[in-house]
């Protein structure tokens, strides 16, 4: 982390690897305390990809998490290779779910997940080609007056 | 309302973090569905919780929980007692089932979650 206000960085998530599951999310928590992100940033940005980091481990094979920092925003971008996604719109409704039994005696699966990444990020983008994989973009705003 | 007096009041088991009984509880939730409690949880809460695998752990450590509370004398997997450790996030089990558990505590005034907030 040469230039602290302006970096990427790669996460590998892995399907079904439930011990690992949140990980990732716990190290971009770390990363974003030491850079002296706004706690509130923080905090909503750790929610947000927890809940895109459950969503990988229990639906998809495999994805990428990606960490882009600049001064105006931080962007978490998602992509997997999984099942994707047949309907988005019935996917973002709160409480509709897919989740086996399995996934709901985690702690998981209540059809929360994807209403409250949007609920927590500034903007929210997801697109899914069903079959294939799913990606998530989700945004921050560093700059205080665009802030939630 | 201190740790401590939690503690006392459930008559609860210290499983990590003895040395933070003296921390401060303004408010409580609880729920095993982690993503109610990422949906609802705020910095501060002591989350009551029957869910005892690592990801109860993962999800206070998320939403920055002070405490966590295992009822019906539940404990977390090893996996999640090394992760509180690390996080330095206090675990007790009590006996209490959840319903009791949190009867118990708001009767003794601690506040719900959304009732501190509305207060805010």
């Amino acid at each position: 982390m040469e230039n602290e206000n302006e970096f990427s960085l790669q996460f590998e998530i892995k399907g079904s690897n439930f011990g690992n599951a949140g990980r990732v999310s716990t190290e971009i928590k770390e990363i974003l305390q030491e850079i002296g992100i706004n706690p509130s940033i923080i905090r909503r940005a750790a929610i947000a990809t927890y809940e895109a980091e459950m969503n990988i481990v229990m639906y998809a094979n495999r994805g990428t998490l990606s960490l882009n920092v600049t001064p105006e925003e931080l962007l978490i971008r998602l992509d997997d290779e999984g099942p994707g996604i047949k309907d988005i719109d019935m996917a973002m409704q709160e409480g509709f779910s897919t989740a086996t039994d399995e996934m709901r005696e985690m702690g998981f699966g209540a059809g929360m997940g994807l209403p409250n990444i949007k609920k927590n990020a500034d903007k929210f983008t997801i697109s899914s080609i069903f079959g294939k994989g799913t990606s998530l973009e989700i945004v921050f705003n560093l700059d205080q007056a665009e802030q939630k | 309302m201190t740790l401590k007096e939690i503690k006392d009041i459930l008559q609860a088991e210290v499983i990590f973090g003895e040395d933070s009984l003296d921390l401060n509880i303004d408010f409580a939730g609880g729920s095993d569905l982690m993503s109610d409690v990422l949906a609802f949880g705020k910095p501060g809460i002591l989350l009551l919780t029957g869910l005892t695998n690592a990801q109860s752990v993962r999800t206070a450590d998320i939403i920055e929980a002070k405490a966590i509370v295992y009822v019906r004398g539940k404990k977390p997997v090893p996996e999640g007692i090394r992760l509180a450790e690390e996080k330095g996030i206090p675990l007790l089990s009590t006996e209490f089932m959840m319903y009791s558990a949190c009867g118990l505590l708001f009767s003794r005034g601690l506040k719900g979650v959304s009732d501190h907030y509305e207060k805010k």
